[in-house]
């Protein structure tokens, strides 16, 4: 489990370090646009499911442009769309409405907001899997600043992303010299674990005091010195009211159905 | 356990997000005003150590599932509230960004139930009350656990309440509460028991940490009052700037509720209804696929039985085929575009 954590950053900033227009754009404008696109996407009622389908546009232009790898992300989601489907499955048993007709099978208001539920969850999820994935993390994190996320906070991103390979790797070493001298059942329980949670958190600080220590060497007074490299440009802009004027038509009219109602009215 | 961006509404989102936000701002102003520098790696290599920590399993007793730390509390008690917070705070954006766990929209709720509730309702109102002074009483030992299982009470009432707010989820109020307390009962009490013991373990190896915790914060004597006072500002603000954000997409459960009882005409009186209405007409997929087509509404359908659904179903094909080309058509002009990479140069260094 730890493992794969781990290759799931790797693999994201690996993503992140490649070049494409998209990667190339301002931090600030992908987060933008990330934001809106899932504010357009949770703010259907909770029976949309043909109208969510054209946002399926967003993640796949960015996939194919940015030559972003398919099956990581499909796979990634999969996974993580496991708790809105434990919630979202009770709502077949408990709505049990016929909403849609085809032919003779009808289609409760149940089933429908389940699909619209999981739907909702893969759109999010890639949303912000490709953010980060186009983007890189403390990219983010600068960005998050210049639009007003206070000094302190973004420091401690940083910092905390930093140093998330060195504990992480610190965590699945002690756990795999627990898990080889437990033979699959004894000394899994939680006192092992209190001993060995305990032991990384007095490291920890003592890492803590030794980087601080560091720091005031090289003349840490509080705060760091940041640097801005991209700024907003013709293509951010162009970019930006770009996608949110799309959300926008996608959100207040039904693409698939105009579609469907334009053919059925020009053949009949 | 994490809300998904899958099962919120904007309004609910937004509105946590504010309250979020402005607790950010609030606890890093005052780790700013702290002049103790000495708090910015220590956060820092903490909110890693907690992700890490996080990370390990351990079996549950006679149960043959696991569990792991959540560590709100554990954070709390070792930095105060203002740093915990924050802390935790950070370590649940990188949840939401590397591993979609919650999701972008969703992480204002995450950042209320996981990080300011233990940090800034129970830590005060809970924990300071009751821990005492006596070392290693059994006082301070029931205080952490009972406080671990008040913060495990409260954060999921609040995902319940959060989730049945926004309503996409069809689950009542009453169910969801009876499923989620009494499974987070067990884990609170799991949960205060691991604090416990590593709270023990610290103050077994250095001492001297936990006296620096509780003696650098002596308790300020209005933290709670002034929190409820700009919690309040931030809602009613929130809540000005949201409700015509609501307004404009009727709840989900409303219109459910207005579609089976077929009572949409009656309150179509006014002028904003009839407004709504034919925004909602716009914006909501299946308009008319309700109940009528299943009783007298056949006649008004012009495609027959099979038409309306058919030209739904056409549609979506359609617009699917349109993005899955269009998709392959970028990837291959982005790739012709594109000056191929020198074998081993791929996106090391950044």
């Amino acid at each position: 489990m730890i493992d794969n954590s781990i290759m799931d950053f790797r693999q994201l900033d690996l993503l992140a370090g490649g070049d494409s227009v998209i990667h190339r754009l301002d931090p600030r404008t992908k987060v933008l646009v990330t934001l809106a696109f899932i504010i357009a996407v949770v703010s259907f009622d909770r029976y949309a499911l043909g109208a969510l389908l054209p946002f399926v546009l967003f993640p796949v232009a960015t996939m194919a442009i940015a030559n972003l790898p398919v099956g990581f992300f499909a796979a990634k989601v999969m996974l993580v769309s496991l708790v809105a489907v434990a919630i979202g499955i009770f709502n077949p048993l408990l709505d049990s409405q016929v909403l849609v007709r085809i032919g003779n099978v009808g289609i409760s208001a149940g089933w429908v907001s389940f699909g619209s539920i999981i739907l909702r969850s893969a759109l999010t999820i890639t949303a912000a899997l490709l953010l980060t994935a186009t983007t890189g993390f403390s990219a983010i994190c600068q960005a998050l600043g210049r639009l007003g996320m206070p000094e302190v906070f973004v420091r401690q991103l940083q910092f905390m992303y930093r140093y998330l390979f060195v504990l992480t790797e610190e965590a699945q070493r002690m756990a795999r010299a627990r898990e080889l001298r437990s033979f699959g059942k004894g000394g899994q329980g939680i006192r092992a674990l209190s001993s060995m949670v305990g032991h990384l958190l007095l490291r920890t600080w003592e890492r803590a005091e030794r980087i601080h220590i560091a720091m005031r060497c090289r003349g840490f007074n509080g705060r760091m010195a940041a640097s801005c490299s991209t700024g907003f440009g013709l293509v951010d802009l162009l970019f930006l009211l770009g996608w949110i004027t799309l959300f926008t038509l996608l959100r207040l009219y039904d693409l698939p159905r105009l579609i469907g109602d334009t053919i059925m009215t020009l053949t009949l | 356990m994490h809300m998904a961006d899958a099962l919120i509404s904007p309004p609910v989102g937004a509105a946590m997000w504010a309250v979020s936000a402005a607790t950010i701002a609030y606890s890093s102003a005052k780790i700013r005003k702290g002049l103790d520098d000495h708090v910015t790696p220590l956060m820092g290599v903490l909110g890693a150590f907690l992700f890490a920590a996080q990370m390990i399993n351990f079996s549950i007793p006679a149960t043959g599932s696991s569990g792991h730390l959540g560590g709100g509390l554990l954070l709390a008690i070792l930095l105060g509230p203002h740093a915990a917070f924050l802390t935790l705070a950070s370590v649940l954006v990188v949840q939401a960004l590397f591993f979609a766990d919650g999701g972008i929209l969703a992480l204002g709720c995450n950042i209320f139930n996981i990080g300011f509730i233990p940090a800034f309702i129970v830590y005060p109102l809970v924990y300071k009350q009751l821990i005492g002074t006596a070392q290693n009483s059994t006082r301070q030992k029931t205080a952490i656990i009972l406080s671990a299982m008040i913060a495990l009470q409260l954060g999921p009432l609040c995902v319940v309440l959060e989730t049945c707010l926004s309503g996409i989820s069809a689950l009542p109020f009453s169910t969801f509460l009876l499923f989620m307390q009494p499974i987070h009962l067990a884990i609170g009490i799991v949960e205060g028991i691991i604090t416990l013991a590593i709270v023990s373990f610290v103050r077994k190896a250095r001492p001297e940490i936990l006296l620096d915790a509780l003696a650098a914060r002596p308790v300020d004597p209005h933290p709670v009052k002034k929190l409820v006072l700009a919690f309040l500002a931030a809602a009613i603000i929130t809540g000005g700037l949201v409700s015509w954000f609501a307004s404009e997409n009727p709840d989900g459960l409303e219109w459910a509720i207005a579609k089976v009882t077929g009572q949409e005409a009656l309150q179509g009186a006014t002028g904003i209804h009839t407004a709504l209405a034919t925004l909602q007409e716009k914006s909501a997929l299946l308009p008319d696929y309700s109940i009528k087509a299943k009783t007298a509404a056949a006649p008004t359908d012009p495609y027959g039985r099979w038409g309306t659904t058919a030209s739904g179903l056409l549609g979506v094909l359609l617009t699917l085929s349109g993005i899955t080309l269009s998709g392959i058509a970028l990837r291959k002009t982005a790739a012709l575009s594109r000056k191929p990479l020198p074998s081993g140069e791929y996106g090391s260094g950044r």
